[in-house]
């Protein structure tokens, strides 16, 4: 890591970010129809890769605005930014 | 049997040099079936294979570990051991191993140099005094040796540490539990495999996971690099990797695998006679037997499975050290690591079954899992010799995020994350 590129202010130091955790979890559309099971599976549950991840990010000392990342957990190195919204460039 | 440790053992050995002891344990190569699988041959998974022995006389068993046994956090932590945790739950499951670690050295004929030289956490602003305080009187009411030290106790108590009011933040106080300290970690992975080994517990090292075989729910075997192995009944034990054995089993964990990391210093002579923890600086010390400083540091805040850790969080931990003890300023740092630690989003861990009979789980320690290993190792075992959990682990099954009986113990775990 150390350099990530923030899709609206470029290359920036790794320490102006903060990681939001796993990418493309959806909240669920109808809440009050949820089970305490299907509560848990969006809330706490987590795929916590080794390998490719979808992560959000946050430029929180810099511009401030969320992003999506592509990184290998196995090793830090980020493959892909990309701004919320968007799809994934990699599969 | 295996010859017993003594002095006598000792002397006898000097004569011929040191050089016919007999290996602690075997080497074997794996069967093809066994009563019992462990994955994970650290200080819990070779405690559980032992008290599965011992305690519950389930002998046919491997212990899978990917690397050498005691190579992952158990190698790698900072060997603090207390039992001073907010809720009954947490309290008597870490005082549970402490009582354990009182009798270790004795019960497993190992010297696990266990030493119980008081840990005192520090309070620097209002919100961490009452915070403490309400932790002591806690403990107290669950029967844990805990005091309140004012900063003048505090000082007395560790005469390095800087108690000026002038500094950023200043030392407004501490508790104490006197009872607790920390143990030799690698002694503590040999002690529990040599005794596993000599009930017949296979340890198997380099032997990888690769897959975990389910006959519809029921388990039905692990894929591993030595390959196929049969069995009813696993337990998995993998700490950071535990997502990853869990992703094999098709079933999800609530867990996020974050590095941690640890410093030590050069040795030097007895300075620190005690261990002290700070979690609003996030600054803790202790002194190893051969005199390093034993520093801890925090997480990463990102998931990741390098077993490094970023250098900015190990500076913001030097820079509270140096506030904190202005004595260290000239200690040169030997040594820096990382280890994956499996964090619970309510800092507790789960010892429990899941949905698929015959596959258990004994993870989300993050980063406070070595003080538990005894008392770990014995409940896990309870848990997968009977199918049901032992009453010290009821309140710590993985169901809990579904109930909502979480057990947040965020002030407790000393590493802020």
């Amino acid at each position: 890591m150390f350099i990530i590129t923030c899709p609206y202010c470029g290359d920036r130091d790794q320490l102006e970010f903060s990681c939001g955790g796993e990418a493309h979890i959806e909240r669920p559309k109808q809440p009050t129809e949820l089970s305490d099971d299907q509560w848990a599976e969006y809330l706490f549950m987590r795929k916590n890769i080794k390998g490719i991840q979808f992560e959000r990010w946050n430029h929180s000392h810099g511009c401030r605005k969320w992003f999506n990342m592509v990184r290998d957990t196995s090793n830090d190195k980020i493959h892909a930014t990309y701004k919320m919204g968007e799809k994934p460039p990699i599969k | 049997m295996k010859n017993k440790y003594s002095i006598f053992s000792l002397i006898k050995n000097a004569f011929s040099g040191h050089e016919n002891w007999q290996r602690a344990w075997r080497d074997p190569e794996p069967k093809k079936e066994y009563d019992a699988i462990i994955i994970g041959g650290g200080g819990h998974g070779l405690a559980t294979a032992y008290y599965l022995a011992k305690k519950h006389n389930i002998t046919n068993i491997a212990v899978l570990e990917k690397g050498w046994i005691g190579g992952g956090n158990t190698g790698r932590n900072t060997t603090i051991i207390r039992s001073n945790y907010l809720w009954d739950a947490s309290a008597a499951l870490y005082d549970h191993a402490l009582k354990i670690w009182e009798q270790l050295s004795q019960e497993l004929n190992y010297n696990v140099m266990f030493s119980q030289r008081g840990v005192m956490n520090l309070a620097h602003n209002l919100q961490d005094v009452r915070d403490l305080k309400r932790r002591t009187h806690a403990n107290r009411l669950n029967g844990i040796d805990a005091v309140w030290l004012d900063t003048e106790k505090v000082k007395k108590f560790c005469p390095i540490i800087n108690t000026s009011p002038k500094i950023r933040y200043p030392v407004l106080g501490g508790t104490l539990q006197r009872r607790a300290g920390t143990a030799r970690h690698d002694a503590v992975a040999w002690g529990y495999a040599r005794g596993a080994d000599e009930m017949g517990v296979d340890i198997i090292q380099n032997c990888e996971v690769k897959g975990i075989k389910r006959n519809g729910d029921q388990i039905d075997g692990v894929e591993t690099s030595k390959g196929f192995i049969k069995t009813k009944k696993v337990g998995v034990v993998a700490a950071g990797h535990s997502s990853v054995i869990a992703n094999m089993a098709g079933i999800k964990l609530p867990l996020e695998s974050k590095p941690l990391q640890a410093l030590v210093s050069e040795p030097v002579k007895p300075i620190i006679d005690t261990v002290v923890m700070s979690n609003a600086v996030h600054a803790y010390v202790s002194q190893s037997d051969k005199g390093e400083l034993v520093i801890g540091a925090g997480t990463d805040d990102y998931v990741s499975y390098t077993q490094k850790g970023s250098h900015n969080i190990a500076e913001g931990t030097l820079k509270a050290i140096l506030e904190l003890y202005p004595i260290f300023s000239r200690m040169k740092m030997l040594r820096q690591w990382g280890g994956i630690v499996d964090i619970c989003p309510d800092a507790s861990p789960i010892i429990s079954k899941t949905q698929i009979k015959g596959l258990y789980f004994n993870c989300g320690w993050g980063t406070g899992g070595f003080k538990a290993t005894p008392g770990s190792g014995d409940l896990f075992a309870h848990t997968i010799a009977n199918d049901e959990p032992h009453k010290l682990n009821e309140a710590f099954n993985i169901n809990r995020f579904a109930s909502g009986d979480l057990v947040d113990e965020h002030g407790a775990a000393a590493v802020a994350h």
